[in-house]
């Protein structure tokens, strides 16, 4: 996939190191991680100390001002070692792109990402709530502000990694009187929340993420309530950066799967002197993962070209490719994945294998359910009632 | 009918506000007043329907639905240009 994308010299580096973490101590704990269900602290350790968690943040406040493009291959290559780890880093990345493309005109926000550059500050996010049936565009909870500070309670079903992160992101109603789906996004720093635990993380993969429940309870500085409204963040930038984001670890999941698959096909051609019969199946294989690596990048392009102008970002041909885009791939590559655990044989199929695929196959299940392919498509459904192009 | 009319009784049946359409201002921020992006399609079609017009993709943003008067003028401009 890689091959596709436009990389800037930073990309560059962080691929370099991405794939250093990943080999060197994200694919040693990956089993543990999974096994325990707990937090993978080694891999994001490492992440932190080659300053990984500001890469988006411009070169002024203290980071490397990456491209959107180069984040999305630092997803692909950490999904390839660790799932859980990728997504730590891509769910902290999508937060940082909300600062990044939403925050820079306040000088409180603008702090806070030096903070994030200095510090190599987490990012979580808390966006869904109990009350509204998994529909993150709209809120119970809302936010109070009097005296300069704002005041919240949110009910969440999951934060992920809601107890290693140093702040959240939370969406809530503007304020008591507003309906729903008037919300904002409230930079909640760590030390001004109070999180009681209400679930545990016991699931069936993505056992890493540690995505508890939690009733939070904040009050901070009023100037961490973001100006804009959370509708035209999650259109510019929320929800088109998660699907690339997500789409281009959850390939790297599947990359790792198939390249067993490919290194026992050239075992086996190596001890027959020829091709094995098996050849053309690991073909068929290989064909079904480019299509949706060749989509992820095309897409990724696509929303880099138009990131900057917030009425082509955000048209309805924009959103609907996004949500296709999610949809799709959640889709294939789980199928892409029982295929290579059918080529793989009973070394894929055990647990206790250098060959499983087992956690890969976990693992991808959960894209069809984050945020739900059933919400997402009947989104994209009531947007091709108006639509009309096709470009 | 006057399109204010049109364009009031069309929230009214369709767009599952949370103030009353009728009392609202022309200039009134919809989107303030409750309209979700759900409920912004049904309105949509019904005004397409009642008008037998097409909204063009580049008007399908929240800015066209921000108030009445917004909404009015994006469908003038329709009706003049069809």
């Amino acid at each position: 996939m890689l091959a596709f994308l436009d990389l800037s010299p930073v990309g560059e580096q962080l691929v370099a190191l991405s794939h250093k973490i990943g080999s060197e101590v994200a694919r040693a704990n990956a089993v543990d991680v999974d096994r325990a269900g707990r937090f993978p602290a080694e891999s994001i350790a490492a992440i932190r100390d080659a300053r990984l968690l500001s890469s988006l943040v411009p070169r002024d406040l203290g980071g490397d001002g990456a491209r959107m493009t180069d984040i999305v291959a630092a997803c692909y290559v950490l999904g390839q070692y660790c799932s859980s780890t990728a997504m730590v880093y891509a769910m902290h990345q999508i937060q940082v792109a909300c600062l990044v493309h939403h925050g820079l005109d306040s000088d409180a926000l603008r702090a806070h990402m030096a903070l994030i550059a200095e510090e190599q500050r987490l990012l979580a996010s808390a966006t869904t709530e109990v009350g509204t049936g998994g529909d993150v565009r709209s809120s119970v909870c809302s936010v109070a502000v009097a005296d300069g500070r704002f005041a919240l309670r949110k009910e969440t079903p999951v934060i992920s990694y809601g107890d290693y992160a140093d702040d959240i992101l939370v969406t809530a109603r503007r304020t008591i009187d507003a309906p729903a789906a008037d919300q904002v996004i409230v930079l909640v720093r760590k030390q001004d929340a109070e999180l009681v635990p209400t679930t545990e993380w016991d699931a069936l993969g993505m056992r890493g993420t540690c995505s508890r429940g939690y009733v939070l309870t904040a009050s901070g500085p009023a100037d961490h309530v973001l100006r804009e409204p959370y509708a035209d963040i999650s259109s510019r930038t929320m929800l088109p950066v998660s699907h690339l984001v997500w789409t281009a670890l959850w390939s790297g999941i599947a990359t790792d799967a198939v390249q067993q698959i490919r290194a026992n096909l050239r075992k086996q051609a190596r001890k027959s002197a020829g091709v094995p019969p098996t050849a053309p199946d690991v073909a068929m294989l290989h064909a079904d993962l480019e299509l949706v690596r060749s989509a992820v990048a095309a897409t990724t392009q696509l929303y880099e070209r138009v990131r900057s102008d917030p009425a082509a970002s955000t048209t309805p041909s924009m959103t609907l490719r996004m949500n296709a885009l999610k949809v799709s791939v959640s889709l294939a590559l789980p199928r892409i994945v029982t295929d290579a655990l059918r080529l793989g044989g009973i070394n894929a199929y055990r647990n206790d294998s250098e060959q499983s695929l087992g956690r890969h196959l976990r693992d991808l299940h959960s894209a069809a359910l984050m945020v739900h392919n059933e919400r997402i498509l009947a989104n994209n459904g009531s947007l091709l009632c108006i639509t009309k192009d096709d470009v | 009918m006057e399109l204010h009319v049109l364009i009031r009784n069309v929230l009214a049946d369709h767009g599952r506000l949370s103030v009353d359409a009728a009392a609202l201002d022309a200039s009134s921020d919809l989107h303030e007043a409750g309209l979700s992006s759900h409920a912004t399609v049904a309105v949509m079609v019904a005004i397409e329907d009642a008008l037998d017009i097409e909204f063009p993709d580049r008007m399908l943003n929240r800015r066209t639905f921000e108030s009445i008067e917004a909404l009015r003028s994006s469908i003038e401009s329709l009706i003049v240009t069809a």
